[in-house]
């Protein structure tokens, strides 16, 4: 048991105020023994990143964020030989900023790239999952998570989390170190969205079928076409697909070797007139 | 002197040698925790058990409540860093080769270095200067503004103690105009009225009328994600969820892929800049074609129908029906989708979510906006502006469940003297004579510049007619402008075609020129005299929340409407003073300190705008000034709705708690703000005064952009650049502070150490110009060039580019000489100074014609 951390990437607007609120906490404040300050630059304790996907006119940005995985098994314990980084009872994963003096091997032990090495005071820091408010200052969360203005950040027990755990997962499970945080939305799957027309008309075709199809012939999903015509099958497993597109008054139309083994895939517009 | 707090810190202990205060930023109420007498944190406000529970609405089975704490625009959150930035101005300085007594050398501004002066110093050759620009000139001769939003509060902030102290003295008032929504000041106001709100609508009750009623939410030309940051922290950002979990559908019409569109978009459609106008009246095209619109509502709330119809039938004289199909080679947008687009608009109901303090910054920035912002207006009428959650609102981030009984001020309520709100006497200024901002390069530097309109005219719609010259006769007292004070800010980086600032700094007409501010921004080595500010985080003030006032009255987007007093955290950092302590100095050298300050410390006008306010009701000053804050008491259950204009659709008197409406309570009280009461389809105002004016005419009509796609200019500057409002910013007050922010590579790009503007452009347009993600670019047209770093991406279309307004720095490689390629990021160096229309005075940055080229050094 202990605290977990769960990161709703599919409420993220993408403000930033989680990484800012970690530098906010951090530079210039030592909370020693838990954490010496943080450089003011340079340093991603809390890092969030954006990715574009999928092509004009069917764009999104999707939102990362990495931080020390609290780890149940963490490498970076494993790696320190003489107690320099411990785990709590609640689960955070703490180097304690004094013992790891010089020792870059503890930063190097994370599989997930959490640990940050300060060159002016010679120590790997990362995350401490704000242990010195939890413990000290009555907080019941860390300041990313009472920054978030959209709740996209929970923190809180693992017990009375557990049932919201449905639909997360964690970030690189086959590293099998226990990650304490846990993920919705993480983009590992991809959509497949385009657009169905008839160029004849020149009108959208709304209340087309169309049918996701894998590389083994499995029809994964059917959905219709919005007033668009628009259709996005959301997150997919990674892979080749095909489509297949019924409306009544147009012949079927299949579209081969959409491939969506590595991105999310706009197939453009389909013309069932053409 | 003026400031007597320092030594008896109010404020929460914490533990031994930690406080906690109360403080506003632009964008949002903060704790501020302090060590030692150094910030250690800045968070939002936490709610204590003793505050006010949240309000609850219940909507479509769920029942939504937020969480009781502000939120924070993300700039907010650097806040430490921000205050003890590198770039603070930490003393008192003077152009090195500037010699009031001898030579001036004007022409080396932007390009000298300065010495360090101490404060009488400063206040000496203030004192001089004046007194001598006075006597040879006249009062006229000084003009002067303060910069919009770095830090916030009533008394300390842009319309406190500047306009105090500039009225009471006289000087040439510098008129603003409406920078941020000009298409709904110049244009929407001959549809709706709506002046006292300088053309945008109120917004009461919209969130809950919202999730009661509406199924579709129509974002144009609006990025609420970015700038609801602004004023009232990012607490529309959960309301969009909830209207998501509501299954509302959610499309963004704007010529880039914008940070709402991006995580909530439906459906993304791509105008080029400058011609959603065209999109709008084929809109309307399908709804009279089609016979979806609302007779009803047309028949009896609306003028000028008829003729508007033939217009879009193509039934007018030379007329063309404005058809999906016409719309589509105007504005890129296919045919078909604007016919979809028509028809879900039809069939559902639907915000138009733009239009408001939130709805700002895109196509009301554009040439000829007013008829786009006019056909908003109108095509909102076509569905009967009012009915059950058909509507318009602000970006989904205006209006949730408040009590505006609740009595309190917002910094622009008194005009530009807030202390107004508790003075004695109000500040009236005798000078006449007027410079206009866009154009203060020319008020400088030409024998005589001409323009029309208030800046913001929000009295009545006359204000946009008058005439203005600068300078006045000197019979009138005018005289020719040699001196300009300049409370904080950057022109440089905010204005359009800003090599004009340049050559006015150049120009001996500018005998001395003075700027006050907390950081050094993008144009303060260009002023003879630099005066240290401090922060708003080392005095102390009062304010609401997110609250205007004036024209913005009532524009609350926050959960909850929080009083703050705005308590002194630390001590001014370096040498640095109030705004007000240098107007009370210079007040009693020139001799109306009395006046002035009527007696009074800042503490003490805290207390009178206390007592001006509901507050005594609710807790003693004492109190108050402890505790920092105050929630105001959600609505009883018994609380009656005023939706904003339900009450026209219905037929009944204005009933929302807009107590700047003119009309309410007269027997216009039913009627819109217009000459006839109605929403008008053909302005009767403009053909009163402007009847034969082809670029805002009488009967609303969409024009191709004089500067844009397919303009004049596109063959030699094929792309078009979009440089609306800043996600990571707010003006230039966020940027080149806290380096924090150049940490977020959306913000700034770093190359070799040096962080660079991005500039979005698609892989089509980079890959033709060779030009590869994060190289470095030269962005150009004939007004300048502005090196930045080309972000190739999807999040543009093809042809259009995308630069967010500007960055706080001003980085010229030829310091000092006009024309120069910046490296900073000033945008605005390449926004034409061309503006709106003719009769419509305001600037114009969201359809520049630009090239770009790899940059090779």
């Amino acid at each position: 048991m202990g605290k977990i951390l769960l990161v709703d990437i599919t409420r993220c607007n993408g403000c930033y105020s989680c990484q800012l609120s970690c530098k906010d906490e951090h530079v210039t404040n030592d909370w020693s023994p838990y954490a010496k300050p943080q450089p003011n630059t340079g340093h991603f304790w809390w890092k969030t990143t954006e990715t574009v996907i999928g092509t004009v006119p069917k764009v999104r940005v999707h939102y990362m964020h990495e931080m020390c995985q609290h780890c149940d098994n963490a490498p970076c314990i494993a790696a320190a030989k003489h107690g320099e980084v411990y785990r709590r009872d609640d689960g955070i994963v703490i180097i304690d900023p004094e013992k790891a003096y010089g020792q870059r091997h503890i930063m190097e032990a994370c599989p997930y790239g959490a640990i940050y090495w300060n060159d002016d005071l010679n120590i790997p820091q990362k995350c401490t999952g704000c242990a010195h408010l939890l413990d000290n200052e009555g907080w019941t969360e860390p300041r990313c998570v009472q920054s978030c203005p959209t709740d996209a950040l929970i923190y809180g027990e693992e017990a009375d989390l557990k049932d919201r755990l449905g639909e997360f997962e964690q970030l690189h499970p086959e590293y099998g170190t226990g990650p304490r945080v846990y993920y919705k939305g993480l983009h590992n799957k991809f959509f497949v969205a385009g657009e169905i027309f008839d160029s004849v008309k020149d009108e959208c075709l709304e209340g087309a079928s169309v049918t996701l199809i894998d590389a083994q012939g499995k029809e994964v999903s059917t959905l219709k076409t919005d007033v668009f015509g628009d259709f996005w099958f959301e997150r997919q497993e990674p892979g080749m697909y095909s489509l297949r597109i019924e409306m009544e008054g147009y012949p079927t139309r299949t579209l081969e070797a959409v491939d969506a083994t590595k991105i999310d895939i706009n197939v453009g517009s389909i013309d069932l007139a053409g | 002197m003026a400031d007597t707090i320092g030594i008896e810190l109010p404020g929460v202990e914490l533990e031994e040698g930690e406080h906690v205060f109360t403080n506003c930023a632009i964008g949002g109420a903060v704790f501020v925790h302090v060590k030692d007498g150094k910030v250690t944190k800045v968070r939002p406000m936490v709610f204590g058990d003793d505050d006010t529970p949240a309000w609850t609405i219940e909507a479509r089975g769920k029942k939504f409540t937020p969480p009781r704490q502000t939120s924070l625009g993300n700039y907010v959150v650097s806040m430490k860093g921000r205050i003890y930035s590198e770039n603070r101005i930490k003393y008192p300085m003077k152009r090195v080769d500037f010699d009031p007594n001898g030579d001036r050398h004007v022409e080396n501004r932007g390009k000298s270095g300065y010495v360090r002066i101490s404060w009488d110093e400063a206040f000496d050759l203030l004192e001089s200067e004046i007194k001598r620009i006075h006597a040879t000139y006249g009062k006229a001769s000084i003009t002067g503004c303060t910069g919009s939003h770095a830090d916030f509060g009533l008394l300390q902030y842009k319309m406190g103690p500047f306009g105090r102290f500039w009225n009471m003295l006289g000087y040439s008032t510098l008129s603003d105009n409406p920078d941020s929504w000009e298409g709904w000041h110049w244009g929407a106001t001959h549809a709706w009225g709506y002046y006292w709100k300088l053309g945008i609508s109120d917004n009461f009750d919209m969130l809950e009328e919202a999730l009661l009623h509406t199924d579709f939410l129509l974002f144009w030309g609006v990025d609420p994600n970015t700038s609801a940051g602004g004023y009232n922290g990012q607490d529309g950002c959960r309301w969009r969820w909830w209207c998501k979990e509501l299954g509302m559908e959610m499309v963004f019409v704007d010529p880039w892929c914008n940070y709402t569109a991006a995580v909530w978009g439906d459906k993304w459609l791509a105008p080029y800049p400058a011609t959603d106008g065209a999109m709008a009246e084929a809109i309307a095209w399908v709804w009279i074609t089609e016979d979806t619109y609302d007779h009803w509502f047309i028949e009896n709330k609306c003028y000028g129908f008829e003729d508007f119809k033939a217009h879009i039938l193509g039934q007018e004289e030379g007329g063309f029906a404005r058809t999906p199909e016409w719309a589509e080679t105007m504005c890129g947008v296919k045919a078909r989708d604007i016919y979809a687009l028509a028809r879900e608009w039809a069939q559902k109901k639907t915000m138009l979510c733009t239009a408001s303090i939130y709805g700002v910054s895109g196509a009301c920035r554009q040439p000829y906006c007013t008829e786009w912002a006019r056909l908003m207006v109108l095509l909102l009428a076509m569905r009967g502006l009012g009915a059950d959650g058909c509507n318009t609102w602000g970006g989904a981030s205006m209006a949730p469940p408040m009590d505006m009984s609740f009595r309190f001020f917002g910094y622009s309520d008194v005009g530009w003297d807030t202390f107004g709100i508790a003075a004695n006497q109000q500040a009236k200024n005798t000078v006449k004579q007027k410079t206009y901002r866009i154009l203060l390069p020319e008020c400088v530097m030409n024998e005589k510049t001409e323009w029309i309109g208030e800046g913001f005219c929000g009295n009545s719609l006359e204000q946009q007619i008058t005439r203005n010259v600068c300078p006045l006769p000197k019979e009138e007292g005018g005289a020719p402008i040699h001196m300009i004070y300049r409370q904080g800010g950057s022109f440089i980086s905010t204005m359009t075609d800003t090599n004009r600032w340049t050559r006015m700094f150049h120009s001996p007409n500018l005998e001395f020129c003075v700027t006050s501010d907390v950081h050094y921004s993008s144009e303060t080595k260009f002023y003879d005299l630099i005066l240290p500010i401090c922060s708003g985080f080392e005095r102390e003030d009062i304010c609401e929340l997110g609250a205007p006032g004036g024209y913005g009255a009532n524009d609350m987007g926050a959960n909850f409407r929080v009083i703050i007093y705005m308590q002194k955290c630390i001590e001014p950092l370096w040498e640095s003073k109030t705004d007000y302590e240098i107007y009370c100095e210079l007040s009693k050298r020139l001799g109306f300190y009395d006046e002035f300050t009527e007696g009074c410390t800042i503490t003490d006008w805290i207390e009178r705008v206390y007592n001006a306010s509901s507050m005594p009701k609710y807790m003693t000053f004492e109190e108050f000034r402890k505790k920092g804050y105050f929630v105001v008491p959600i609505p009883k259950p018994d609380f009656k709705r005023a939706v904003s204009n339900k009450w026209y659709y219905e037929d009944r008197e204005c009933d929302v708690p807009d107590h700047n409406n003119p009309l309410k309570g007269t027997f216009r009280a039913k009627m819109m703000g217009t000459p006839t009461g109605k929403i008008e389809f053909t302005s009767t105002f403009l053909d009163e005064h402007f009847p034969d004016d082809k670029e805002r005419p009488v009967k609303v009509n969409y024009l191709e952009p004089w500067e844009g796609f397919h303009s004049e200019f596109s063959e030699k500057y094929p792309l078009i650049m979009e440089t609306p409002h800043m996600r990571f910013s707010y003006h230039t007050h966020y940027d080149n502070k806290a380096p924090w922010m150049d940490d977020i590579h959306a913000h700034r790009g770093m190359k070799d150490g040096y962080a660079y503007w991005p500039i979005r452009i698609h892989p089509q347009d980079a890959y033709a110009r060779d030009i590869k993600n994060e190289d470095i670019v030269k962005v150009y047209n004939d007004r300048g060039s502005v090196l930045c770093m080309a972000y190739v991406t999807e999040r543009v279309k093809p042809g259009v580019v995308m630069a967010y307004q500007a960055g706080a720095k001003y980085d010229p490689l030829e310091p000092g000489k006009e024309g120069s390629t910046d490296r900073g990021g000033c945008m605005n160096l390449l926004t034409p100074s061309r503006m709106v229309a003719k009769y419509a005075p305001g600037m114009v940055s969201n359809s520049s014609n630009v090239e770009i080229e790899k940059w090779e050094d």
